[in-house]
């Protein structure tokens, strides 16, 4: 019985283990091929958004209201800086006065996170929020009336990791910017059902008494690796505003850094409402 | 053939200490994943401790629930097969028992970053790199130890592997090749890290890794459990071998698909959640194909779920494995997914699969073990039957609770009133769940007692056992 000839193929198989665990690992692979790679290369899977080098430049030559358009280059000491034609596109900047100001404007298109606001990510996901809030809104007319325009591929393209969240026991949260006062996200933080009395979201009282400038036990919050580490994976920073990072957060607490982070959600991008983003 | 078969003694220590850690992991998740349900009922009970906020305390219970219990539950049940059906020890005793200490050390240090807030922000795969790197290791190494005992079996008198080690062997490969791709990440310091991907690539590879982790772990895992241990209890053999073989492949080449259902009417490509749900739907094939092998295993056996109390975990759990994987591809359809999906509803439909499916098998096969480990009869059947009643009707007050707030959700999420205006604010849709969020509060409650006695009836059956062989010992003396 032993010594015969395997007969077929899955004999083969129940017998040399090996040979098992190949044809396994070949049955497993072929979804992830179909399914996933050509999302890395189909133009229409990211709203025909591309990134054009390794600077992290990106343009939408059929819907360039999407993109904050800035292109980058190398100066004569190998820093990354904006290039001819984008110099005034800085996302961030300090003034005299020790104000901060930004070239971009609500609207504009799809922009890295500042380092204030890639900060208050951090605490949103820290906090877990993405259990119960997504940041997605399906092309529906009840989701279009409650939250607005649905979430297009590029609007999260610059997300480390995406948030899109797979519930809502709390509302949608893709379009929050600018809908309520930074005030009323304060208050909300600290005590949700003061604001709406049905809410289940539990109170974020330390958020406003931490330092965004530290993170878990009190080691500092460098926001000039984690920016750097953005840049590495496609996320376009210059290094001007590499070297600003730390100081943008400087003085301010968590409840800043999420507030900040939340009022800029889908204020980004102005939706044409005549355009077909998707078909 | 050498006729002298002498019973192998096999390594039965790592596995005894692997199943009574699993059942005090299911109390713990359970409990955790109890309190998390009473949140959403009564918010006050988050009190305002950063640690066991809603949020927080959910991913302690899912990572508690999947990885330390059902995880523990896996390597028991894997290292206790692979002897048996192989007839020899394992490959490396020393090493099952590294593995099963850094598990349990990797698991107890997961829960704790967690609650402080640690965490790579991806579902189901929340730990952060440093745990996460150790964790892929322990896993080879499980994986390297259980392939090696097969592969050195006795090619005379155990020519083939049996189905059970087929589907450990998939589970094994899949979550090792699905963790890697989905935890690459960039660290930023010694606590987070940023996931190389982003947006809608990241969601599909998250998701992919999500449902697969369902698949392969909570799927295929204990699927082996149940080709060997269903046979054993009954004491019959599997129905049929030929579906055991279509179960597997299909298993293995169609589960992958699966993942983008869960990004439908998103911004992935329309086409790629198309087709997870088409395959979705070919699934129910297979998985009623596995359900129906293990059920009809029991032919001519029936009358024993009368006094067999485990038995008839075993066979609820198949039940509740056919009720899920019906439910799925349904859920996955496009119209019903509009429905479903950001509601409850999903959430009714992982407890049917991890309370009725999951967590029933492994129940009957650690009480199948503990009895076989430490060659005893249980301290109480009748805690046992007790159990079953408290763990079903627990399971259920569960699902119905979310079937109803799910759909109802989704319901009044899209209503209209006669103006054209939507009828009700979302706040609304939160304070319509009060009465379900209780009822499976409740539910949790139940399934949790279960699990306690459960624990009490093995640690007084592990002392009864013990008592009795000092006795057997002083008698001989």
């Amino acid at each position: 019985m032993a010594d015969e000839k395997p007969k077929n193929f899955q004999d083969r198989s129940e017998r040399n283990v090996f040979a098992l665990m190949l044809a396994t690992a070949f049955a497993v692979s072929i979804a992830g091929i179909v399914e996933i790679v050509p999302l890395f290369y189909l133009k229409s899977a990211v709203d025909y958004t591309e990134k054009t080098d390794k600077y992290g430049n990106v343009k939408n030559e059929k819907f360039p209201e999407l993109v904050w358009e800035r292109s980058f280059d190398l100066d004569a000491d190998g820093r990354v800086v904006l290039a001819q034609g984008s110099e005034n596109k800085r996302l961030i900047y300090k003034n005299a006065d020790g104000s901060w100001g930004s070239d971009w404007k609500a609207g504009d298109g799809v922009r890295p996170y500042t380092p204030l606001e890639l900060a208050g990510r951090d605490i949103y996901i820290r906090e877990g929020c993405y259990i119960c809030h997504s940041q997605m809104i399906r092309p529906f007319r009840d989701e279009r009336e409650r939250y607005g325009h649905f979430s297009l591929a590029t609007e999260s393209m610059y997300d480390h990791p995406f948030q899109w969240g797979s519930k809502r026991t709390g509302p949608d949260l893709a379009r929050v910017g600018g809908k309520f006062s930074d005030e009323w996200h304060v208050l909300h933080l600290l005590r949700p059902q003061d604001l709406v009395p049905e809410s289940v979201m539990p109170a974020y009282p330390w958020l406003a008494e931490n330092s965004i400038e530290t993170s878990f036990f009190g080691i500092k919050r460098n926001m000039e690796t984690r920016l750097t580490a953005m840049r590495r994976i496609g996320v376009p920073y210059t290094d001007d505003e590499i070297a600003l990072a730390q100081d943008h957060i400087r003085g301010k607490t968590e409840m800043d850094a999420i507030v900040a982070y939340m009022q800029v959600l889908g204020t980004m991008v102005r939706l044409d409402d005549s355009k077909v983003y998707r078909e | 053939m050498d006729t002298t078969m002498t019973k192998p003694q096999y390594d039965d220590g790592v596995v005894k200490y692997l199943t009574v850690l699993a059942v005090v992991f299911l109390v713990l998740g359970t409990a955790m994943g109890t309190m998390a349900a009473s949140q959403l009922a009564w918010p006050a009970l988050n009190f305002d401790i950063a640690e066991i906020t809603f949020a927080r305390l959910r991913v302690m219970h899912t990572n508690t629930v999947i990885f330390a219990f059902g995880g523990m539950t896996l390597m028991a049940t894997a290292f206790y097969t692979v002897q048996r059906t192989n007839g020899l020890k394992l490959y490396s005793n020393g090493l099952a028992w590294t593995t099963a200490i850094l598990f349990t050390i990797g698991l107890l240090l997961g829960v704790i970053s967690l609650s402080m807030g640690m965490t790579q922000g991806k579902e189901y795969h929340e730990l952060i790199w440093p745990l996460d790197i150790a964790v892929a290791l322990v896993w080879v190494m499980f994986t390297f130890n259980f392939v090696m005992t097969i592969a050195n079996r006795n090619k005379q008198t155990h020519s083939h592997v049996y189905v059970s080690n087929w589907f450990f062997l998939g589970m094994m490969i899949m979550i090792t090749y699905l963790y890697v791709v989905n935890g690459l990440a960039i660290p930023v310091s010694m606590f987070e890290s940023y996931s190389i991907f982003s947006g809608v690539q990241d969601a599909m590879i998250q998701w992919w890794w999500g449902h697969n982790a369902v698949g392969f772990f909570l799927t295929a895992g204990f699927l082996a459990i149940m080709y060997y241990f269903v046979p054993k209890q009954a004491q019959r053999p599997v129905y049929s071998y030929r579906l055991s073989v279509i179960h597997f492949w299909a298993l293995m080449f169609g589960y992958v698909w699966l993942g983008a259902h869960h990004l439908q009417y998103t911004a992935l490509p329309d086409w790629t959640g198309s087709l997870g749900a088409a395959i979705s739907l070919a699934m129910i094939i297979p998985s009623w194909g596995g359900a129906l092998n293990g059920m009809l295993t029991l032919s001519g056996a029936w009358d024993r779920l009368r006094t067999d109390y485990i038995l008839r975990f075993l066979v609820m759990a198949l039940a509740f494995y056919a009720m899920a994987t019906f439910e799925g591809p349904v859920m996955s359809a496009k119209t019903v997914n509009a429905l479903s999906h950001y509601t409850d509803w999903t959430i009714g439909h992982v407890h049917s699969g991890a309370l009725g499916w999951v967590a029933m098998v492994s129940i009957g096969a650690i009480y199948h073990m503990v009895m076989k480990l430490w060659n005893t009869e249980m301290y109480s059947m009748k805690l046992i039957n007790f159990h079953f009643w408290l763990a079903t009707i627990g399971t259920v007050l569960y699902i119905v609770a979310m079937w109803v707030s799910g759909i109802m959700q989704g319901l009044m999420w899209r209503a209209y009133d006669e103006y054209g205006m939507l009828a009700y604010t979302f706040a609304e849709s939160v304070s319509a769940m009060h009465p379900y969020y209780v009822m499976r509060t409740i539910g949790g409650v139940l399934f949790t007692s279960g699990a306690v006695v459960m624990l009490y009836n093995i640690v007084m059956t592990l002392r009864m056992a013990k008592a009795r062989q000092t006795s057997a010992v002083t008698a001989q003396a």
